[in-house]
């Protein structure tokens, strides 16, 4: 469903931040992409909706190239591509509502969103998607006055509301205390899998990226040095993207149960 | 201590580093600035002699004003308020509904450079002047009165309002940006729902502010002949009317007293 074939960005400072990388995915897959801080994972999903402009190379999602767009055919296929941000990336002035419905902002005109005149199907869908996570009785509030991750759950949200073919989503859980870090993950897994998403997930934690996706891929100085299943992830595989450390109470155990319950 | 066997190696004291590490550079500069000052100072021909005759002169100056006479002259006074204070409002409103296209072209993160050069151009043009240099340009374009002085107070509100409005757009969070950008929405929408929200409560003080420095400099270009309260207090003055003259400055002083209280309150309620 997505395919980047030979992605390439060198920064006009001259730093080559990704060097030619190769991959597909296909549909309804959940891929963790992780990789030591500067191997390009950022870089790398912001090429994908072109909030970073790449060098070279071509990103083809459900047969349309994305890196020669023009802006307005750009701003359109946004709107199929979702994306989830570290520290979470909402208006912190705005009210969670708004938060929710600027994610429909591709498909309204500029008055009716000035005026906050959203269709009722998009206000229903806020509010479902809302009560899906927990927050409906939120929607009122600021952003600013939720806790982290209410903040994400609410990042989810605007994500989910362009009604998106793919999610990016950029270090979802930094910043987040290790139980809420596997709320959320979970909450997009379980999003994913409802809605038969295609989802790109950069993450620092290897334990989550394990615990959470089908595929890991390791970024390591803008090259692919792993992709495969999480359980592939050895001592020598994490040696190989992060270099040495003793990785032995980093990965996942055979089969570690986790069942918190989700407390809102 | 008994077991030092590794901390004797250690220095035992420490300096914060020099701001300029260079000491020579910074020695010049110490000494150089000093110099420059005494010299300065001595190019102001300080004579105590002139001080000594002007005391008992603004002594007699000062004596003029008292009592403040607010009732002889009262239908022109407060005509010469009320229009300052329209002045004020009017330049204001127009002075920031010009500054905020120039404002958002003035800010890198939302302009191409031309267009950004365009709008920063503007702005230092509108800055080198004072208001009441754009006063006497505008009393000689449109004649005398207060509509002179509404374009000069608008103009010099662009070069304040365009500049502060580009600086905090500049400053505000880029993922913020970033994040509406993503979801598909065009310049407009992206304008009104990631940048907006983060810059309105700082432009609401300062426009609370620009109206306060409005009405304060509608006292000046009022002087060279665009209206308002400058116009009476300027008449009062070629009248020798010090008494009159005193009340204005005081009736002044009040309202300018009460919009530092408004802007202050309008700044914490819209945080």
């Amino acid at each position: 469903m997505l395919q980047l074939s030979e992605l390439t960005k060198r920064y006009n400072t001259g730093e080559l931040a990704l060097k030619g990388v190769s991959l597909e995915i296909p549909k309804g897959q959940v891929l963790a992409l992780i990789g030591p801080s500067g191997a390009g994972k950022s870089t790398l999903i912001r090429c994908i909706n072109r909030l970073v402009q790449p060098t070279s190379g071509s990103v083809v999602l459900k047969e349309l190239e994305l890196t020669k767009l023009s802006s307005s055919a750009l701003r359109r296929a946004r709107r199929r591509m979702g994306m989830i941000f570290q520290e979470y990336a909402l208006v912190e002035r705005l009210t969670v509502m708004e938060n929710v419905l600027s994610g429909r902002l591709g498909y309204v005109g500029f008055w009716r969103s000035y005026f906050r005149k959203f269709p009722s199907a998009d206000i229903q869908e806020a509010y479902r998607l809302l009560d899906r996570v927990g927050l409906k009785h939120m929607a009122d509030k600021r952003a600013d006055e939720l806790s982290g991750g209410q903040r994400q759950r609410v990042g989810i949200c605007r994500a989910l509301i362009q009604n998106p073919d793919l999610l990016l989503v950029d270090e979802p859980t930094a910043s987040l205390d290790p139980k809420t870090s596997r709320q959320i993950m979970r909450l997009i897994q379980e999003l994913c899998s409802e809605r038969g998403l295609t989802a790109i997930i950069n993450i620092h934690d290897v334990f989550l990226a394990q615990m959470f996706s089908q595929r890991v891929v390791g970024l390591e100085l803008g090259s692919v040095v792993y992709d495969g299943k999480p359980e592939g992830l050895t001592p020598e595989v994490l040696t190989r993207i992060y270099g040495e450390e003793d990785w032995s109470a980093t990965i996942k155990s055979t089969d570690e149960d986790d069942d918190e319950e989700e407390d809102f | 201590m008994a077991d030092s066997s590794g901390t004797d190696s250690y220095p035992s004291s420490w300096k914060k580093a020099p701001f300029i590490k260079n000491s020579f550079v910074r020695w010049l500069l110490i000494v150089g600035g000093a110099i420059y000052l005494a010299a300065a100072l001595g190019t102001m021909n300080i004579d105590i002699e002139r001080v000594k005759e002007g005391l008992p002169r603004a002594q007699r100056f000062l004596d003029s004003f008292f009592p403040p006479n607010f009732a002889d002259n009262r239908g022109v006074l407060w005509e010469g308020i009320a229009e300052s204070i329209w002045m004020a409002i009017i330049s204001t409103v127009a002075g920031i509904a010009l500054s905020i296209p120039v404002g958002l072209g003035a800010a890198r993160n939302l302009a191409p450079a031309w267009v950004y050069l365009f709008c920063r151009g503007i702005i230092a043009a509108s800055r080198t002047f004072p208001e009441i240099i754009l006063a006497i340009f505008a009393v000689k374009l449109f004649g005398f009165g207060p509509f002179a002085g509404f374009v000069a107070l608008a103009l010099g509100t662009i070069g304040f309002y365009a500049k502060l409005l580009a600086e905090d757009i500049e400053n505000s969070s880029a993922s913020q940006a970033e994040a509406v950008k993503a979801t598909g929405a065009n310049w407009f929408q992206w304008v009104n729902y990631s940048i907006q929200p983060q810059v309105m409560p700082r432009m609401i003080g300062l426009s609370v502010y620009r109206l306060d420095i409005n009405f304060r400099e509608s006292a000046v270009v009022g002087i060279v002949g665009g209206g308002g309260i400058g116009a009476t207090l300027n008449t009062s003055f070629s009248r020798y009317e010090f008494d009159t003259a005193a009340a204005i400055l005081i009736i002044i002083i009040l309202i300018v007293m009460a919009m530092e209280y408004t802007s202050s309150f309008m700044r914490k309620w819209v945080q």
